[in-house]
């Protein structure tokens, strides 16, 4: 990765897709910076400088190439003049000359990594490869000119040549780090007239994509303005030119450009027509494309615009487009004062929501439907829509009197199930429900069927959703169903959630619902067609659909299942894995045993831990993080949404939104009957002080392979050696509700989610960072350990941490014993639900296991004798722990 | 290439294997010994005109006796690596007592010193050789800011004197026997950049190189350089020249440091360092933190495997070192660079 400095770093990352170099302190580009200079007022010369880095300059590209000057005097006392102000010196210089004397008396005044620009080959090998030596001692990186000894390069063929036998000489021959290269492959003119000058960008973008191919670590730059230099003074048609240029350049592979942020136009806000005839030139796609050009930038001559006026020209459009705008650009500055315009010109405060908004809406619901918007951009539209609907609304009231017609398309009733406190994705579904018109009743979390029933009734609703994330509100799901034909309830009801699945919406809840349909639906973006088309006209010909669906899915299911064989629970634990002594390490005895608490940790420490993969999942965006940046399709949503919440994320840590608390302990133990872990106290005394109970596999397994429960893990009783396991409880979530409160009060359920998602990654992070601290130092036995975060999420440590009520462990009545064990209630501030959810939501709690051998799998189903023998372990009645283990029973 | 001088590879060696320990304090200890203007003079400078009293660099040549003795205390107490007493060493630095032409003789006798006493510690724990490197401090200019208020564009010190300053000045230290160089108390990054570019082409000059350390100091709590950069932004700047550490030393004491050390362990490819002061100065300017004190405060990062090489600066003596030592014996050393040290060369 390059990197560079000057108060501050700069590296260029995957995320960072384009580097801009500021390139107004060039005399050779800006009329007045040469003045400035000439007249000898460096002040006014530094404020240029200023200027380019509060416009977003990264890097600021520094010329004195002009004959009437004495260029090292004035690159020298120009660099020191910046050094001295903070706010320019915190970003890289780039050293800018055709003389290399200019370069070295500027290379001596920079103590941050500079680049040079440039060097090539033009003199000959010797000159190249003692300069580019130079530059490594003075530690800087540099920009390479496709230029050689027989002269520029001109075509695709004589750039990559130069290219790859400079990248050569600097690599192999000057020790030069091949990400301290950066090749400017010559931007040239296009539309000249002249014929050979038609596949000058072409040439540009191909040389780019076989230099990042093919010369690993290398950047690519280059001056953009120069592509437009036959439109000079035709503003419009330059700005759409370097837009589209860099647009396509960046596409290629462009890592950095020379541009004058001022002199650009936004990509999709460049006509369509401009755009056309200026892409036919710059990709060469027709011969007549320059007359085309030519021809029409005499039409566009003169409504060159500035792209901050442009920026705020949608302010001048009439009220009903602005309304649209907003909500498409998701942009909420203005919306009350623009509504409150609309109001005036309606009769009724509702047309204002009927008429305009909701127009906007239904190009937000098109665009997305066609995969245009993202779903972070239509929960930032619903949260301006929901504030010009909240504006509205008293006035709607004081309507009330008059009219009182039903706008909505249907009434939805949401509701996270009793026991789960899960709310993202319901909320999500809430969102682009109400986006598409339809009222939606959100009964919040914990909701019991009795409420759920008694609101639906009451409220007319027109569908019931429900949410959960944990296990057992698959069976609390069922349970609902049950509630609704009991009562004798006939709408809808849709089942949503991460533990939810088609399968058991089929196998386990349909059955119990016959009077309406019970629906899964895998995800947000469903919601709005799935609920439509149960409201439509031909609903009874789509629930015709979907129970013929469900019954194949039914039938398949019990051919599996079918094919599975179970063991009896004796003969799996005969199969059990047996820890192997020799090739497990040494038992090392906890550097701290017991528990140790965390009461207010760092946030800023933990969130360098995040997985953000699964963060991108929670919008809808699939991909693995960072590639998913870069994705085609939804890269540019999943860079705006990394964004937002970079800047979120920024906020909670600096102004300690969240808290974040946890408890680990380590306690010697052994295993005894095969499925149970004895724990014992820390003091020697051998008292047993809590019994786990695990789980076992039972479907017959490969030869050679054993059924595995947790047990495995801990070195048993009888072996006489005293073995260790660990527990832990964390929570990110301590302080949240204040804040979902005030972005709820604001309206602004992007806010909301957005939160939400960041502290339950920021728990996952905790629980991957303890891991780590106990791994290291508290229990101690991999001290040596030095991973990176990569690493970490891809698990490459010895040992795991499995929660209960996941697939090595599905049994959630295990949780109240490990929060004993960890004092978690008060040591961390966690409580649990009747169904064993954690509250706040935001938390995550396991086991340790340290034996190398010790490794994550899945339960699975298990046999009626299991089932019995863990109630009678347990204490539990049979009933009872088929209850709570209903998704595991294969019976 | 340039040949690596044969003690490199036993420094290597030792660094693999355990978090090595740097001497502490000399300007503190020497002013155990109360010493007048006549101690400074010597014999060799009793007609210089300028005043010479507190020219601690000079005792080299005048008061050698003490120099080593220092030396040798801070080998007594478990230090694997001593500084030589030539932190103002250049002939920049010098100039102040004008003392220009003595620059050669100082560094090199100041390095003969620390190398004697050294070897004769080898010579009794040959399983823990000791080592000298050769001090080479910030100078008293500094290269990127300006000390005229009224013109932020002017410099007092260039690249090119400093770069000369240093080559005189870790020529002699190579000629007096330092096994390698640390370039420390880095107020000015262009200033340690002048400082590495003297030693490379020195390297390239001599046919042969030492490995070369970089302890920067970060001034206060805005966890920057004086000159403005900020840990990481000072470590690129750096890392073009093959190090054998980056760290911090002086301005804080360890648990103030503990932040910007932690950048360093994430992010450098060398090995980390740290020489702490002896806590912050209390109200009379005087570093108070007990051995015990700092000792706690250094395992902290020991613990969490941030270092390679452990050490103190300014209030720290010989008894805060064998604290450190006894500390630093505990952990085993930062593995990231280990792991780097077991890709460029042969297990051994």
């Amino acid at each position: 990765m390059l990197k560079l400095s000057g108060l501050e770093s700069l590296h260029f990352t995957p995320r960072q897709n384009f580097v801009n170099v500021g390139e107004r302190t060039n005399v050779t580009g800006s009329r007045k910076f040469l003045r400035l200079i000439k007249e000898n007022d460096f002040e006014a010369a530094v404020e240029v400088a200023l200027e380019q880095v509060r416009g977003g300059a990264q890097i600021i590209d520094v010329n004195m190439d002009e004959g009437m000057l004495d260029g090292e005097k004035a690159m020298v006392r120009f660099l020191n003049l910046i050094a001295a102000e903070p706010e320019i010196a915190r970003v890289p210089v780039m050293i800018d000359s055709s003389k290399w004397s200019i370069i070295e008396a500027g290379l001596k005044c920079v103590q941050g990594k500079s680049v040079v620009n440039s060097i090539s080959l033009k003199g000959g090998e010797e000159e190249f490869l003692w300069q580019a030596k130079r530059i490594r001692m003075y530690g800087a990186a540099t920009v390479v000119m496709a230029f050689d000894e027989q002269g520029q390069a001109d075509s695709f063929e004589r750039r990559i040549e130069i290219c790859e036998r400079s990248y050569k000489l600097l690599t192999e021959k000057a020790g030069f780090p091949p990400d301290d290269i950066i090749f400017d492959p010559n931007i040239f003119p296009v539309a000249t007239g002249m014929d050979e000058h038609n596949n000058n960008a072409v040439d540009f973008f191909n040389a780019t994509r076989w230099i990042k191919e093919h010369l690993p670590g290398a950047k690519v730059s280059g001056g953009v303005s120069n592509v437009s230099f036959s439109f000079r003074g035709n503003n419009a048609v330059r700005e759409a030119m370097h837009s589209a240029f860099l647009y396509h350049g960046v596409k290629s592979g462009m890592d950095m450009g020379i541009v004058n942020p001022t002199m650009l136009a936004v990509y999709d806000e460049i006509p369509d027509d401009l755009l056309t005839h200026v892409e036919d030139v710059l990709l060469n796609r027709r011969p007549d494309s320059t007359e085309r050009l030519l021809e029409f930038a005499e039409k566009v001559k003169g409504t060159g615009r500035k792209t901050e006026t442009e920026a705020a020209e949608w302010r001048g459009l009439p009220v009903n487009e602005r309304l649209s705008h907003a909500l498409v650009k998701g942009i909420d500055n203005f919306i009350e004062a623009d509504t409150e315009e609309a109001r005036q010109g309606f009769e009724k405060p509702l047309e204002v929501i009927e008429g305009p908004l909701m127009a906007g809406m239904n190009v937000v619901g098109d665009l997305f439907g066609s995969g245009k918007m993202f779903l972070p951009q239509v929960v930032k539209s619903a949260r301006v829509m929901k504030k010009a609907v909240a504006y509205l609304l008293p006035y709607i009231e004081a309507e009330k009197l008059k009219n009182n017609d039903k706008s909505a398309a249907g009434k939805v009733l949401l509701a996270t199930v009793k026991g789960d406190v899960h709310d993202i994705g319901k909320n999500i579904v809430g969102v682009v429900l109400a986006c598409n018109n339809y009222e939606v009743i959100d009964l919040g979390v914990m909701v019991p069927a009795e409420k759920i029933i008694e609101r639906a009734v009451a409220e007319g609703a027109d569908i019931i959703g429900l949410s959960g994330l944990i296990t057992p509100s698959l069976e609390e799901m069922v349970s609902v169903a049950q509630e609704m034909e009991r009562t004798g309830l006939n709408i809808p009801l849709l089942i949503g959630g991460a533990t939810t699945s088609r399968v058991h919406t089929a196998v386990k809840i349909e059955k119990h619902y016959t009077r309406n349909q019970a629906v899964h639906v895998l995800d947000a973006s469903r919601s709005v067609t799935v609920v439509e088309r149960l409201l439509s006209k031909d609903k009874e010909s789509y629930i015709g659909e979907i129970k013929k669906e469900y019954e194949k899915i039914r039938l398949n299911h019990a051919k599996k299942e079918g094919q599975k064989t179970y063991l009896p629970l004796a003969e799996a634990r005969r199969n059990r894995y047996k820890l192997n002594a020799e090739k497990e390490p040494e038992i090392i005895p906890p550097n701290r045993p017991g528990v140790t608490c965390f009461r207010d940790y760092s946030l800023r420490e933990i969130a360098a831990y995040i997985d953000w993969t699964p963060f991108f999942q929670t919008w809808d965006l699939h991909g693995r993080f960072p590639r998913i940046l870069e994705d085609e399709v939804v890269g540019a949503e999943a860079k705006k949404l990394y964004a937002d919440a970079g800047e979120m994320l920024k906020e909670i840590v600096t102004n300690q939104w969240l808290k974040a608390r946890g408890a680990v302990g380590i306690w010697p133990a052994n295993t005894v009957d095969d499925d149970s872990v004895e724990v014992y106290a820390t003091d020697g005394s051998g008292r047993v002080i809590h019994r786990i109970e695990c789980m076992r596999q039972q479907v017959k397994k490969a030869k050679g392979q054993p059924n595995l429960a947790l047990s495995d893990f801990i070195r048993p009783k009888s072996d006489g050696v005293t073995d260790y396991i660990g527990g832990f409880a964390v929570t990110t979530g301590s302080g949240i509700e204040k804040h979902v409160e005030r972005f709820r009060k604001d309206h602004d359920d992007y806010s909301v989610i957005m939160l939400k998602a960041l502290a339950d990654r920021l728990a996952e992070a905790f629980a991957e960072l303890m891991h780590e601290k106990v791994r290291k130092d508290i229990w101690g036995y991999a001290a040596r350990e030095n991973l990176s975060n990569a690493d970490l999420i891809a698990e490459k440590y010895r040992g795991i941490r499995p929660a209960p009520g996941y697939p090595a462990c599905p049994d959630h009545t295990e949780k109240p014993g490990l929060f004993r064990l960890l004092d978690a209630e008060n040591n961390t501030g966690i409580s649990l639900t009747e169904n064993f959810a954690m509250l706040p939501a935001a938390s995550v709690s396991g086991w340790y296991f340290a034996a190398a051998g010790s490794r994550y799998f899945g339960v699975g189903r298990i046999g009626r004798d299991q089932t019995e023998s863990l109630a009678a372990r347990k204490r539990y009645t049979v009933e009872e722990m088929e209850r709570r283990l209903a998704p595991n029973l294969g019976y | 290439m340039n040949k690596l001088k044969p003690s490199a590879e036993k420094l290597f060696g030792a660094l693999r294997s355990r978090i090595l320990v740097l001497d502490g304090a000399m300007g503190t200890m020497i002013q155990r010994h109360t010493l007048s203007e006549a101690d400074f003079r010597g014999d060799r400078f009793k007609d210089h005109p300028d005043d010479l009293k507190g020219n601690n660099d000079l005792l080299s040549l005048t008061r050698p006796d003490i120099i080593k003795g220092i030396h040798e205390a801070y080998f007594e107490a478990g230090a694997d690596i001593a500084e030589t007493n030539t932190f103002s060493g250049t002939r920049i630095a010098q100039a102040d007592y004008g003392l220009e032409s003595a620059v050669y003789d100082l560094n090199y006798h100041s390095a003969r010193l620390a190398r004697e006493a050294a070897d004769a510690f080898t010579v009794r724990t040959p399983e823990k050789p000791r080592f000298v490197a050769g001090s080479v401090g910030p100078t008293n200019r500094t290269a990127s800011i300006s000390p005229d208020v009224n013109d932020p564009g002017y410099r007092a010190v260039t690249f090119d004197d400093l770069r000369e300053a240093y080559t005189e000045q870790m020529a002699a230290l190579l000629d007096g026997g330092a096994d390698l160089l640390l370039i420390e108390t880095v107020f000015d990054t262009l200033n340690a950049k002048a400082a590495l570019f003297a030693a490379r082409e020195l390297f390239d000059e001599r046919g042969e190189e030492v490995p070369l350390m970089v302890s920067g100091t970060i001034t206060d709590a805005s966890g920057r350089t004086l000159s403005g950069q900020t840990t990481e932004a000072f470590l690129i700047s750096i890392e073009h020249h093959e190090l054998l550490s980056v760290g911090l030393n002086c301005a804080l004491g360890a648990a103030q440091l503990r932040p910007y050390i932690k950048v360093l362990s994430e992010k450098a490819p060398f090995a980390v360092s740290a020489h702490p002061n002896a806590g912050l100065p209390n109200e009379f300017g005087e570093y108070d933190q007990t051995p015990e004190e700092m000792a706690a405060a250094v395992e902290e990062f020991l613990q969490e495997g941030f270092l390679n090489i452990v050490g103190g600066c300014c209030g720290t003596t010989p008894d805060h070192i064998a604290m450190l030592a006894e500390a630093a014996a505990k952990y085993p050393p930062r593995t990231r660079f280990a792991e780097r040290l077991s890709q460029i060369l042969p297990e051994n």
